[in-house]
Protein backbone atom coordinates (compact mmCIF):
# COMPACT_ATOMS: atom_id res chain seq x y z
CA UNK A 1 0.00 0.00 0.00
CA UNK A 2 1.30 3.35 -0.68
CA UNK A 3 -0.16 6.64 -0.07
CA UNK A 4 -1.79 9.59 -2.23
CA UNK A 5 0.09 12.65 -1.79
CA UNK A 6 -2.88 15.58 -1.89
CA UNK A 7 -1.51 19.51 -1.59
CA UNK A 8 -3.99 21.92 -0.82
CA UNK A 9 -3.13 25.33 -1.73
CA UNK A 10 -4.71 28.93 -2.85
CA UNK A 11 -2.54 31.33 -3.50
CA UNK A 12 -4.36 33.81 -1.50
CA UNK A 13 -5.34 33.40 2.07
CA UNK A 14 -8.11 32.88 4.83
CA UNK A 15 -10.09 30.86 1.17
CA UNK A 16 -10.56 28.14 3.99
CA UNK A 17 -7.28 25.64 2.81
CA UNK A 18 -6.54 24.68 6.67
CA UNK A 19 -10.42 24.22 6.79
CA UNK A 20 -10.58 22.20 4.01
CA UNK A 21 -7.44 19.94 5.11
CA UNK A 22 -8.95 19.10 8.21
CA UNK A 23 -12.04 18.13 6.92
CA UNK A 24 -11.10 16.09 4.47
CA UNK A 25 -8.82 14.50 6.21
CA UNK A 26 -11.75 13.89 9.05
CA UNK A 27 -13.68 12.89 6.53
CA UNK A 28 -11.00 10.23 5.11
CA UNK A 29 -10.55 8.67 8.51
CA UNK A 30 -14.14 8.64 9.26
CA UNK A 31 -14.17 6.24 6.00
CA UNK A 32 -11.60 4.03 7.64
CA UNK A 33 -8.53 5.48 5.74
CA UNK A 34 -5.11 5.99 7.24
CA UNK A 35 -4.17 9.95 7.12
CA UNK A 36 -1.25 11.99 7.84
CA UNK A 37 -1.88 15.35 7.50
CA UNK A 38 0.87 17.84 7.30
CA UNK A 39 1.06 21.45 8.03
CA UNK A 40 3.49 23.53 5.53
CA UNK A 41 3.09 26.78 7.32
CA UNK A 42 6.20 26.83 8.95
CA UNK A 43 5.75 30.24 11.62
CA UNK A 44 1.76 30.43 10.73
CA UNK A 45 0.31 27.02 12.48
CA UNK A 46 -3.10 26.42 12.67
CA UNK A 47 -4.13 23.50 11.51
CA UNK A 48 -3.14 22.07 14.91
CA UNK A 49 -6.22 24.35 16.60
CA UNK A 50 -8.39 23.62 13.71
CA UNK A 51 -8.11 19.99 14.43
CA UNK A 52 -8.08 20.29 17.97
CA UNK A 53 -4.93 18.92 18.92
CA UNK A 54 -2.49 22.19 19.73
CA UNK A 55 -1.79 20.70 23.46
CA UNK A 56 -0.59 17.45 22.29
CA UNK A 57 2.62 19.12 20.38
CA UNK A 58 5.92 18.18 21.39
CA UNK A 59 8.05 17.88 18.27
CA UNK A 60 7.20 19.26 14.89
CA UNK A 61 8.46 19.05 11.07
CA UNK A 62 11.31 21.04 11.81
CA UNK A 63 12.74 18.93 14.43
CA UNK A 64 12.42 15.95 12.03
CA UNK A 65 14.00 17.80 9.68
CA UNK A 66 16.88 18.75 11.94
CA UNK A 67 17.33 15.62 13.25
CA UNK A 68 16.02 16.25 16.78
CA UNK A 69 13.13 13.49 16.39
CA UNK A 70 12.44 10.79 14.45
CA UNK A 71 9.25 11.40 12.24
CA UNK A 72 7.09 8.85 14.22
CA UNK A 73 7.56 11.21 17.51
CA UNK A 74 6.56 14.35 15.48
CA UNK A 75 3.27 12.52 14.49
CA UNK A 76 0.42 13.38 16.43
CA UNK A 77 -2.44 11.01 17.16
CA UNK A 78 -6.07 12.16 16.61
CA UNK A 79 -8.32 12.32 19.74
CA UNK A 80 -10.88 10.54 18.08
CA UNK A 81 -9.46 8.39 14.55
CA UNK A 82 -6.71 6.82 16.06
CA UNK A 83 -6.09 6.23 12.28
CA UNK A 84 -5.38 9.84 11.49
CA UNK A 85 -2.11 11.78 12.60
CA UNK A 86 -1.06 15.32 12.77
CA UNK A 87 2.60 16.58 11.72
CA UNK A 88 2.58 19.97 12.67
CA UNK A 89 4.45 22.90 11.59
CA UNK A 90 7.27 25.04 13.73
CA UNK A 91 5.92 27.77 15.09
CA UNK A 92 9.33 29.55 15.98
CA UNK A 93 11.26 29.42 12.57
CA UNK A 94 10.27 30.49 8.84
CA UNK A 95 10.17 28.43 5.85
CA UNK A 96 13.42 28.22 4.93
CA UNK A 97 13.91 25.82 7.55
CA UNK A 98 12.46 23.43 5.12
CA UNK A 99 13.43 22.58 1.58
CA UNK A 100 11.15 20.97 -1.18
CA UNK A 101 13.59 17.66 -0.88
CA UNK A 102 12.86 17.86 3.31
CA UNK A 103 9.13 17.61 2.09
CA UNK A 104 9.58 15.25 -0.40
CA UNK A 105 11.69 12.32 1.42
CA UNK A 106 8.92 13.17 4.83
CA UNK A 107 6.47 12.03 2.56
CA UNK A 108 8.14 8.78 0.92
CA UNK A 109 9.08 7.98 4.25
CA UNK A 110 4.60 8.15 5.38
CA UNK A 111 3.83 6.31 2.16
CA UNK A 112 4.14 2.81 2.77
CA UNK A 113 1.85 3.17 6.41
CA UNK A 114 -0.75 5.26 5.13
CA UNK A 115 -3.50 5.93 2.71
CA UNK A 116 -3.46 9.78 2.36
CA UNK A 117 -0.99 12.63 2.79
CA UNK A 118 -2.71 15.89 3.01
CA UNK A 119 -0.38 18.68 3.14
CA UNK A 120 -1.91 22.34 4.10
CA UNK A 121 0.08 24.89 1.79
CA UNK A 122 0.74 28.31 3.57
CA UNK A 123 -0.99 31.25 1.20
CA UNK A 124 1.48 32.87 -1.55
CA UNK A 125 3.02 31.84 -4.01
CA UNK A 126 7.04 31.45 -2.26
CA UNK A 127 9.35 29.08 -0.82
CA UNK A 128 6.62 27.42 1.53
CA UNK A 129 4.18 26.77 -1.36
CA UNK A 130 6.82 25.26 -3.65
CA UNK A 131 7.94 23.14 -0.42
CA UNK A 132 4.13 22.10 -0.02
CA UNK A 133 4.04 20.93 -4.12
CA UNK A 134 7.14 19.74 -4.25
CA UNK A 135 5.78 16.00 -2.68
CA UNK A 136 2.38 16.32 -4.18
CA UNK A 137 0.57 13.73 -6.48
CA UNK A 138 -2.60 15.70 -6.76
CA UNK A 139 -2.96 19.43 -6.04
CA UNK A 140 -6.52 20.55 -4.55
CA UNK A 141 -7.03 24.29 -5.24
CA UNK A 142 -9.47 25.92 -3.16
CA UNK A 143 -10.95 29.19 -3.91
CA UNK A 144 -14.09 31.34 -3.13
CA UNK A 145 -16.44 32.77 -6.11
CA UNK A 146 -15.00 35.95 -5.36
CA UNK A 147 -12.47 38.26 -7.59
CA UNK A 148 -9.41 38.36 -5.60
CA UNK A 149 -9.49 34.88 -4.28
CA UNK A 150 -10.08 33.71 -8.19
CA UNK A 151 -7.30 35.71 -9.61
CA UNK A 152 -5.12 34.27 -7.00
CA UNK A 153 -6.45 31.04 -7.88
CA UNK A 154 -5.63 31.13 -11.67
CA UNK A 155 -1.73 32.21 -10.73
CA UNK A 156 -1.40 29.13 -8.65
CA UNK A 157 -3.09 26.96 -11.48
CA UNK A 158 -0.65 28.46 -14.30
CA UNK A 159 2.82 27.97 -11.67
CA UNK A 160 1.35 24.20 -11.18
CA UNK A 161 1.09 23.85 -15.12
CA UNK A 162 4.15 25.58 -15.42
CA UNK A 163 5.54 22.75 -12.92
CA UNK A 164 3.78 19.71 -14.60
CA UNK A 165 2.13 19.30 -11.48
CA UNK A 166 -0.62 17.67 -13.50
CA UNK A 167 -3.95 18.98 -13.22
CA UNK A 168 -5.01 20.47 -10.15
CA UNK A 169 -8.79 20.22 -9.12
CA UNK A 170 -10.97 22.71 -7.62
CA UNK A 171 -12.80 23.43 -4.66
CA UNK A 172 -15.17 25.93 -4.68
CA UNK A 173 -15.44 27.17 -0.95
CA UNK A 174 -17.91 29.51 0.91
CA UNK A 175 -20.38 29.57 -1.73
CA UNK A 176 -23.76 31.64 -1.02
CA UNK A 177 -26.82 29.75 -2.86
CA UNK A 178 -28.81 33.12 -2.33
CA UNK A 179 -26.51 35.46 -3.70
CA UNK A 180 -25.62 33.55 -6.53
CA UNK A 181 -29.48 32.35 -7.63
CA UNK A 182 -29.77 36.77 -7.14
CA UNK A 183 -26.90 37.24 -9.76
CA UNK A 184 -24.61 38.60 -7.13
CA UNK A 185 -22.49 35.91 -6.82
CA UNK A 186 -20.33 34.26 -9.38
CA UNK A 187 -21.44 31.22 -9.78
CA UNK A 188 -19.53 27.48 -10.02
CA UNK A 189 -20.33 27.22 -13.84
CA UNK A 190 -18.32 31.48 -13.78
CA UNK A 191 -15.96 29.97 -12.05
CA UNK A 192 -14.94 26.96 -13.59
CA UNK A 193 -15.03 28.94 -17.45
CA UNK A 194 -12.82 31.14 -15.74
CA UNK A 195 -10.74 28.77 -14.46
CA UNK A 196 -10.54 26.19 -16.64
CA UNK A 197 -9.88 23.25 -14.44
CA UNK A 198 -11.65 20.46 -12.72
CA UNK A 199 -14.07 20.90 -9.94
CA UNK A 200 -13.99 18.33 -7.37
CA UNK A 201 -16.65 19.80 -4.98
CA UNK A 202 -18.68 23.31 -4.43
CA UNK A 203 -18.92 23.57 -0.33
CA UNK A 204 -21.76 26.15 0.40
CA UNK A 205 -20.99 28.52 3.55
CA UNK A 206 -21.77 27.40 6.48
CA UNK A 207 -21.85 28.76 10.13
CA UNK A 208 -21.24 25.38 11.03
CA UNK A 209 -17.97 25.67 9.93
CA UNK A 210 -17.08 27.91 12.43
CA UNK A 211 -18.63 26.46 15.55
CA UNK A 212 -16.60 23.14 14.23
CA UNK A 213 -12.96 25.09 14.12
CA UNK A 214 -14.66 26.83 17.54
CA UNK A 215 -14.42 23.38 19.19
CA UNK A 216 -11.73 21.98 17.04
CA UNK A 217 -13.86 19.38 15.84
CA UNK A 218 -13.86 19.51 11.84
CA UNK A 219 -17.51 20.45 10.67
CA UNK A 220 -17.63 16.73 9.08
CA UNK A 221 -18.27 15.15 11.96
CA UNK A 222 -21.71 16.99 12.04
CA UNK A 223 -23.82 14.46 9.88
CA UNK A 224 -26.43 17.90 9.15
CA UNK A 225 -24.03 20.59 8.53
CA UNK A 226 -24.10 20.77 4.24
CA UNK A 227 -20.51 21.92 4.19
CA UNK A 228 -20.08 18.84 6.33
CA UNK A 229 -21.80 17.02 3.67
CA UNK A 230 -19.71 18.98 0.47
CA UNK A 231 -16.33 17.29 2.71
CA UNK A 232 -17.79 14.19 2.93
CA UNK A 233 -18.66 14.00 -0.78
CA UNK A 234 -15.19 15.43 -1.65
CA UNK A 235 -13.59 12.87 0.70
CA UNK A 236 -15.44 10.16 -1.33
CA UNK A 237 -14.37 11.50 -4.84
CA UNK A 238 -10.59 11.56 -3.49
CA UNK A 239 -11.19 7.83 -2.90
CA UNK A 240 -12.24 7.84 -6.71
CA UNK A 241 -16.03 7.23 -6.28
CA UNK A 242 -18.71 8.53 -7.96
CA UNK A 243 -20.67 11.05 -5.89
CA UNK A 244 -23.14 13.30 -7.55
CA UNK A 245 -22.96 16.79 -6.64
CA UNK A 246 -25.33 18.37 -4.00
CA UNK A 247 -28.19 20.36 -5.00
CA UNK A 248 -27.41 23.50 -3.67
CA UNK A 249 -30.94 25.32 -4.43
CA UNK A 250 -32.86 22.75 -1.85
CA UNK A 251 -31.96 25.32 1.16
CA UNK A 252 -34.20 24.60 4.21
CA UNK A 253 -33.83 26.98 7.19
CA UNK A 254 -35.77 30.12 8.19
CA UNK A 255 -34.21 32.47 5.84
CA UNK A 256 -35.06 30.15 2.57
CA UNK A 257 -39.15 29.35 4.17
CA UNK A 258 -39.24 33.46 4.44
CA UNK A 259 -37.96 33.85 0.59
CA UNK A 260 -40.63 31.28 -0.13
CA UNK A 261 -43.13 33.04 1.97
CA UNK A 262 -42.63 36.44 0.29
CA UNK A 263 -42.16 35.06 -3.27
CA UNK A 264 -39.06 36.00 -3.72
CA UNK A 265 -36.20 33.78 -4.60
CA UNK B 1 -30.12 52.82 -5.80
CA UNK B 2 -32.93 51.18 -7.46
CA UNK B 3 -33.49 47.15 -6.71
CA UNK B 4 -34.96 46.16 -10.14
CA UNK B 5 -32.65 48.34 -12.44
CA UNK B 6 -29.21 47.84 -11.19
CA UNK B 7 -26.41 45.74 -12.48
CA UNK B 8 -25.48 42.53 -11.24
CA UNK B 9 -22.71 42.42 -9.58
CA UNK B 10 -21.45 38.77 -11.00
CA UNK B 11 -21.91 39.73 -14.23
CA UNK B 12 -19.55 42.23 -13.75
CA UNK B 13 -17.25 40.61 -11.92
CA UNK B 14 -16.75 37.86 -14.41
CA UNK B 15 -16.23 40.31 -17.02
CA UNK B 16 -13.45 42.17 -14.96
CA UNK B 17 -11.63 38.77 -14.01
CA UNK B 18 -11.85 37.57 -17.66
CA UNK B 19 -9.70 40.71 -18.98
CA UNK B 20 -7.25 40.68 -15.64
CA UNK B 21 -6.70 36.58 -16.19
CA UNK B 22 -5.55 37.00 -19.98
CA UNK B 23 -2.93 39.59 -18.69
CA UNK B 24 -2.11 37.90 -15.74
CA UNK B 25 -1.11 34.90 -17.80
CA UNK B 26 0.53 36.52 -20.43
CA UNK B 27 2.11 38.81 -18.24
CA UNK B 28 1.23 40.95 -21.06
CA UNK B 29 0.15 45.03 -19.86
CA UNK B 30 -3.01 46.28 -21.76
CA UNK B 31 -0.14 49.21 -23.13
CA UNK B 32 2.24 46.24 -24.06
CA UNK B 33 -0.58 44.92 -26.08
CA UNK B 34 -1.06 47.93 -27.74
CA UNK B 35 2.74 48.57 -28.99
CA UNK B 36 2.36 44.77 -30.06
CA UNK B 37 -0.49 45.88 -32.13
CA UNK B 38 0.99 48.87 -33.39
CA UNK B 39 4.62 46.79 -34.72
CA UNK B 40 2.33 44.27 -35.66
CA UNK B 41 0.18 46.73 -38.36
CA UNK B 42 3.40 48.27 -39.17
CA UNK B 43 5.01 45.14 -40.47
CA UNK B 44 2.35 44.00 -42.46
CA UNK B 45 1.88 46.89 -43.95
CA UNK B 46 5.17 47.34 -45.48
CA UNK B 47 3.78 44.15 -47.70
CA UNK B 48 0.51 44.60 -48.21
CA UNK B 49 -2.30 47.70 -48.03
CA UNK B 50 -4.45 47.23 -44.56
CA UNK B 51 -7.71 49.25 -43.31
CA UNK B 52 -5.83 50.22 -39.66
CA UNK B 53 -9.67 51.34 -38.18
CA UNK B 54 -10.95 48.06 -39.14
CA UNK B 55 -7.74 46.16 -37.35
CA UNK B 56 -9.09 43.95 -34.44
CA UNK B 57 -6.85 42.18 -32.34
CA UNK B 58 -7.04 40.75 -28.98
CA UNK B 59 -5.96 37.71 -26.88
CA UNK B 60 -8.94 35.17 -26.03
CA UNK B 61 -8.82 32.52 -23.85
CA UNK B 62 -10.14 28.64 -24.39
CA UNK B 63 -10.00 26.50 -21.13
CA UNK B 64 -6.51 27.36 -20.21
CA UNK B 65 -5.22 28.40 -23.66
CA UNK B 66 -4.32 31.95 -24.68
CA UNK B 67 -4.37 33.09 -28.06
CA UNK B 68 -3.51 36.18 -29.95
CA UNK B 69 -6.45 36.58 -32.56
CA UNK B 70 -6.02 39.36 -35.00
CA UNK B 71 -8.89 40.08 -37.67
CA UNK B 72 -6.90 41.85 -40.39
CA UNK B 73 -8.81 42.99 -43.00
CA UNK B 74 -7.13 43.96 -46.80
CA UNK B 75 -7.96 46.84 -48.56
CA UNK B 76 -9.05 45.32 -52.45
CA UNK B 77 -5.72 45.68 -54.59
CA UNK B 78 -7.44 44.88 -57.71
CA UNK B 79 -9.23 48.25 -57.36
CA UNK B 80 -6.19 50.34 -57.08
CA UNK B 81 -4.32 48.85 -59.93
CA UNK B 82 -7.48 49.21 -62.26
CA UNK B 83 -7.62 53.50 -61.09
Amino acid sequence: MTAQVITVTSGKGGVGKTTAVANLATALAMDGKRVVCIDGDIGLRNLDVVMGLENRIVYDIVDVIEGRCKLKQAMIRDKKYPEMYLIPAAQTRDKNAVSPSDMVRICNDLKSDSDFVIIDSPAGIERGFRNAIAAADRVLVVTNPEVSAVRDADRVVGILEAEEKGNPSLILNRLNPTLVKNNDMLSAEDVLDLLGIQLIGIVPEDENVIIGSNKGAPVVTDAKSRAGQAFRNIAKRLQGQDVPFMDLDSQSGLWSAIQKLTGRK
Amino acid sequence: MNFFTRKKSAASAKERLQLVLVHDRTDLTPAQLEALKDDLLKAISKYIEIDPDAVQIGLERDGREQRLVADIPLRSVTRNRAG
